[in-house]
């Protein structure tokens, strides 16, 4: 499904400011694969995500998309296989527009033409999505998107992101700007959808209980690089202590073959 | 005189909804505009001295407005340049080009010359003179207005509102954001230009100079209508507009017309123009901190509300 081979990304090369973010990661990631990303801030993860989505160009390396190389395609073309929702819930939509009007765009993907296509069969189909999300907003189609809470809109912009119908989903923290509540209801939804339309997802969570509750594989960032993957196996016996433990005993390695270096 | 002010607000009118689409809807700070209306001036001018029919004329004339645009959006779009810079850009080149346009002259008459508003008192003869300009130019805006909303309702409306709210959701639905702003822009200007193609035939000149301080004018209009209704529907959202634009040159007239008395000269409109367009500023925001509060107020009330019915429950089951 997704292939990246040695991407690095530096960030404002040859200043003061230089910044690598990524280096050389190598990724497999399965048709069907729903990966958990964790990590520390500043690890790279949100970084990484961009670089597969587009949003920013490769320093170096390759990303292979349905096996077609992608590293040089512009983000919207991407976009037509990737699903991306943020952690800021408003980010996946446009809140100055009736919730209608947001989802038309979402029906499908791509450039739109002089097409009417917000008619009356539609705004039930409208409906009938958003009556799953139990939030009333089936009710609300004319009300701008602005009024809603960022509970509702981050329940939105998953909706309207599964209803382009991408092939794989990028998920950012995308609960972590939300209450206990709310972020237990676009949670549940996320797992639903995912199963559903058998979505690829790739998951970044700060939860580390969620990080081994969901999905069928792990992965840990730490300074640009992917220190840890486990695969569904080791997943399922995976405590948060495990979890923290193998964290620790991968940097003092880390620092062991740093001292490693300094010794003669 | 009344309906003068009527029709000359509502060939305005057409130019504020050009301003509208790039302000407002694709949230493009554009100062093409004061090139591409005296543009669509000089070429419906040009065409018309030159014998070619008035709708060919008008066409013209929305067609080079609608190139100017497409040339700021290109600029702003492959050198990642501001819009304000690519729009000033195209503005001072246009300058130059529409005195080209007009023969290298700063204006030209069109005296003694079948216009459209030579036209109209022949095709509503049953109508006295002023009012026969003033159907046929409401028809023209009504047509104009209509065909917006419709445009507004079509997916790609849609999604050039969308543009303007939010451009990540656009490039996430795979739509390429450049395209659409090409588009956005190349139909604003189209209408500005459209609106200087019949300001040149209802004043019987066009001049070089006609756009200059277009934008702010506009906006002004704008803001002037956002004060009558609120709304999120294209079809009201133009309406207001068209209000507006009314009503900002009823002012301006009397400011013309009255304001002597308090020694004001017809230089000094662009003045009041711009204390007007700061006042509705102020007024906007105040209103807008008003009703944030009042809504929090509100919510304050409702959260008690729900929480006096919840305690109500408890007790109902402790009971
Ligand atoms: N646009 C940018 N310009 C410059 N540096 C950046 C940019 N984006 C990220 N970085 C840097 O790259 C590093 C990785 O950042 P990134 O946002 O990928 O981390 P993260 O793992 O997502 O962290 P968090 O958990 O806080 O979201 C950080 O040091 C950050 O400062
Ligand atoms: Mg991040």
């Amino acid at each position: 499904m997704l292939k990246i081979e040695q991407i690095s990304k530096v960030f404002y090369p040859n200043t003061v400011n230089e910044k690598t973010a990524i280096e050389y990661v190598d990724l497999m990631v399965n048709a069907g694969d729903f990966i958990t990303v964790v990590g520390s801030n500043g690890s790279g993860k949100s970084t990484l995500f961009n670089l597969i989505s587009g949003s920013y160009p490769v320093t170096g390396g390759k990303i292979i998309l349905n096996g077609k190389d992608v590293t040089h395609t512009p983000e919207y073309k991407r976009a037509f296989t990737i699903g991306r929702i943020f952690q800021d819930p408003t980010t996946g939509t446009a809140a100055k527009m009736s919730i209608e009007d947001n989802m038309i765009t979402a029906l499908y993907k791509g450039m739109k033409g002089l097409r009417i296509s917000l008619n009356s069969a539609n705004r039930d189909l409208f409906r009938k999505e958003l009556n799953q999300l139990s939030m009333g907003l089936e009710d609300r189609l004319k009300d701008n998107v602005g009024l809603l809470s960022g509970g509702q809109r981050q329940a939105l912009t998953l909706l309207m992101t599964v209803l382009s119908r991408p092939k794989m989903l990028l998920l950012d923290e995308h609960t972590a700007a939300l209450d206990p509540r709310n972020a237990q209801i676009v949670m549940d939804l996320t797992t639903k959808f995912i199963a559903r339309y058998n979505l690829t997802s790739l998951m970044v969570t700060h939860n580390m209980q969620h990080a081994i509750d969901f999905g069928n594989r792990l992965i840990m960032m730490d300074g640009g690089r992917i220190i840890l993957d486990l695969a569904a196996e080791e997943k399922k016996s995976l405590t948060v202590l495990k979890l923290v433990q193998m964290f620790k005993s991968i940097k003092k390695q880390d620092y062991a073959s740093d001292e490693d270096l300094l010794t003669p | 005189m009344l309906e003068g002010i009527f029709v000359d607000g509502l060939i305005f009118s057409i130019m504020v909804i050009g301003v509208l689409i790039s302000y407002r809807i694709l949230d493009f700070a554009d100062l093409t505009c004061d090139g591409s209306f005296a543009t669509g001036a000089a070429v419906a001018t040009m065409a018309i001295v030159q014998g070619t029919g008035l709708v060919t004329a008008l066409l013209l004339a929305s067609a080079a407005g609608a190139i100017a645009g497409v040339i700021t959006a290109t600029i702003h779009n492959q050198l990642k340049v501001p819009g304000l810079l690519a729009g000033i850009l195209t503005m001072t080149m246009l300058y130059s080009i529409n005195i080209r346009i007009l023969g290298g002259r700063a204006n030209i008459p069109l005296l003694r010359i079948t216009t459209i508003y030579t036209k109209f008192p022949l095709i509503f003869s049953s109508l006295s003179q002023s009012w026969a300009l003033l159907v046929g130019t409401l028809l023209i805006v009504l047509f104009v207005k209509i065909s917006i909303d419709i445009f507004f309702r079509t997916d790609l409306g849609i999604s050039i509102g969308a543009l303007g709210s939010n451009e990540q959701m656009i490039i996430s639905m795979g739509i390429n954001p450049k395209l659409l702003k090409v588009i956005g822009m190349g139909l604003s200007n189209g209408l500005i230009a459209l609106s200087g193609g019949l300001l040149a035939q209802y004043q019987g000149f066009a001049d070089a100079n006609l756009g200059q301080g277009m934008v702010v004018q506009g906006l002004a209009a704008i803001m002037i209508g956002e004060f009558l209704f609120d709304s999120n529907r294209i079809s009201l959202i133009t309406l207001r507009v068209i209000f507006g634009a009314i009503i900002y040159k009823a002012l301006m007239f009397l400011g013309r017309y009255y304001g002597y008395y308090i020694k004001l000269t017809p230089s000094d409109l662009k003045l009041l123009t711009g204390i007007l367009v700061i006042v509705s500023l102020i007024i906007a925001q105040t209103r807008s901190a008003a009703s944030s509060a009042d809504a929090r107020k509100k919510a304050l009330r409702r959260n008690k509300a729900r929480r006096v019915a919840e305690q109500k429950e408890v007790d109902h089951v402790e009971n």
